[in-house]
């Protein structure tokens, strides 16, 4: 009864019918164009952005001689790496070698089919949206084990078994802070949640926008949680024996998962393409922008974590938070079904706070021996 | 038109991706073909309006659990050459062939009614209603989450030190 009475309370006004500009195939068509456009613009701006963010960060200057700013810097850098040589290893599996690209790149390209560039204005409005992202994201782990098993390379290898160690565990508190986001949504559409944002979760659900974001981090293996290519260790992780297309292929897909994590969180959390004044698909676009700089302050604020410390965190620290926070939103719903007030976002804040100082304090390391 | 091409599509790669699991020597290999086999299934699960499961087949089979089995075929040996053939190889040709019977009696045998209603659109609130409401299969859902605790649990006591 709860779930049918908060589906009714959002009046669904889509401006956008599901087959605009008329026509199955002139959707899919422009949608589709769409998409790759807009991921490969954002992936040369987010690896511009964050080359220059974090010289500037690190006080040194970053590249800045390619156009103006070095803007181009990304184009030249692409240009470069595809007319390099494509070197197979003597013992690869080649067949595994070359398809482990492709399986880990199409993944990243899948996820914004769901994504609402406006109201209504995605490829696909999927009643199960956030579980396909979810689902689809999961694929990828299996072209880097492909990456990593294919070189025969033990650095390719253990940086392969690191990543899915973290991707498995790292799943968990990820899908459970979404279910706290569909629970106040109530429904698993994306666009559905971006409607049902009067106030964005971002305030509502703080502790799960928090678990989110670490999660997300940890799964597209972002600094500080980048122990699968952990250079002074693995030398490049499951990528070392690839080279030319391929290694594009995967520098590609490293960036088009951070734009994806970064539009999932944009539109889970910062309330989407919603906004005043300017257009739907430039705030979308500005909070994704927002959401990536963040992950470049935190990659160049923390050190990299050791890989019990990544396994730890995800299992003593994340996943205990993560039950919590949905049992605490679930409580929320029984007692406000048709919407949640206000009133809830210092409640929820606090919360927040105290759970994060209260586990920080029970949170060890090492039976105990190096206390974090 | 197009589901009907889809179903063929899916059939025909999801039957194939299952040789593969058998036939291929090298088991890595075979496991990929293994999620080429769960991702065909879900495909159909797909086409036959089950979106909900279709993601979840995605999300539990090929993120979850063939992940670990690759995981585990890591740890083995001999993984280009395969399992070789001992001397169960007659007892599970057997066994085998007694399966194939069974499944194939029970299929020819069932009377595959189809129903005339549309299919239900949405499907994940239903879902949760036959699962969680009430005169819902709440006991069975609970049931197996303690199986899968105890199971767990177990596995734990087994691999620990000491």
């Amino acid at each position: 009864m709860i779930l049918n009475s908060s589906l009714n309370s959002i009046a669904y006004s889509s401006t956008l019918p599901p087959d605009w500009p008329g026509g199955f195939w002139w959707h899919w068509l422009l949608f589709t164009v769409i998409i790759i456009v807009f991921a490969l613009t954002l992936v040369m701006g987010f690896i511009w952005i964050e080359r220059r963010g974090m010289g500037r960060m690190q006080a040194r200057l970053g590249p800045n001689q390619a156009g103006p700013f070095g803007l181009l810097q990304p184009v030249a850098d692409a240009l470069k790496i595809l007319l390099k040589e494509d070197i197979i290893p003597a013992k690869a599996d080649r067949i595994v070698h070359w398809l482990a690209p492709v399986v880990a790149f199409a993944p990243a390209l899948m996820i914004f089919a769901v994504v609402p560039f406006g109201d209504g204005a995605m490829l696909a409005d999927l009643d199960i949206g956030i579980l396909y992202v979810v689902a689809i994201a999961s694929i990828s782990a299996i072209g880097i084990f492909m990456a990593g098993w294919g070189s025969s390379n033990k650095y390719s290898m253990l940086g392969a078994m690191r990543g899915i160690a973290s991707v498995v565990s790292y799943e968990i508190p990820v899908v459970l802070a979404i279910a706290g986001v569909v629970l106040v949504a109530g429904s698993m559409s994306l666009n559905q949640i971006v409607l049902a944002q009067d106030i964005p979760f971002i305030l509502l659900q703080p502790l799960g926008f928090l678990l989110f974001f670490i999660g997300g981090c940890a799964e597209i293996n972002r600094s500080p949680f980048d122990l699968m290519e952990a250079d002074s260790e693995l030398t490049a992780g499951f990528h070392t024996e690839y080279s030319g297309m391929k290694f594009a292929m995967f520098y590609l897909m490293e960036y088009a998962e951070a734009v994806a994590i970064s539009a999932i969180i944009a539109t889970l959390f910062l309330g989407g393409w919603r906004g005043p004044l300017l257009p739907p698909w430039l705030w979308f676009v500005l909070k994704v922008i927002f959401v990536f700089f963040i992950m470049v302050w935190t990659r160049t604020t923390l050190p990299r974590v050791r890989i019990d410390q990544l396994m730890a965190l995800a299992w003593k620290f994340l996943f205990p938070l993560a039950l919590i926070n949905l049992i605490v939103t679930a409580i929320q719903i029984l007692v406000w079904p048709d919407a949640l007030p206000w009133i809830l976002v210092p409640i929820n804040l606090a919360i927040m706070a105290l759970l994060i100082l209260l586990w920080s304090k029970l949170f060890k390391l090492g039976w105990g021996r190096v206390e974090v | 038109m197009g589901l009907v091409v889809a179903f063929w599509i899916l059939a025909v790669v999801g039957i194939l991706g299952a040789l593969g699991v058998v036939l291929l020597r090298n088991i890595f290999r075979a496991s990929l073909c293994l999620v080429l086999c769960f991702l065909a299934v879900a495909g159909i699960y797909a086409t036959l309006s089950a979106d909900f499961l279709a993601g979840v087949q995605v999300l539990v089979y090929v993120g979850a659990i063939a992940v670990l089995i690759i995981l585990a075929i890591m740890l083995t040996r001999e993984v280009e050459r395969g399992s070789l053939s001992n001397r169960l190889r007659i007892p599970a040709f057997l066994v085998a062939v007694l399966f194939l019977g069974v499944v194939s009696f029970a299929i020819l045998n069932s009377l595959w009614s189809v129903s005339a209603l549309p299919p239900l659109e949405p499907t994940t609130a239903a879902l949760a209603n036959r699962l969680f409401g009430e005169g819902g299969f709440i006991l069975a859902v609970e049931i197996a989450a303690v199986l899968l605790l105890a199971a767990i649990l177990g596995a734990i006591v087994l691999v620990r030190e000491k």
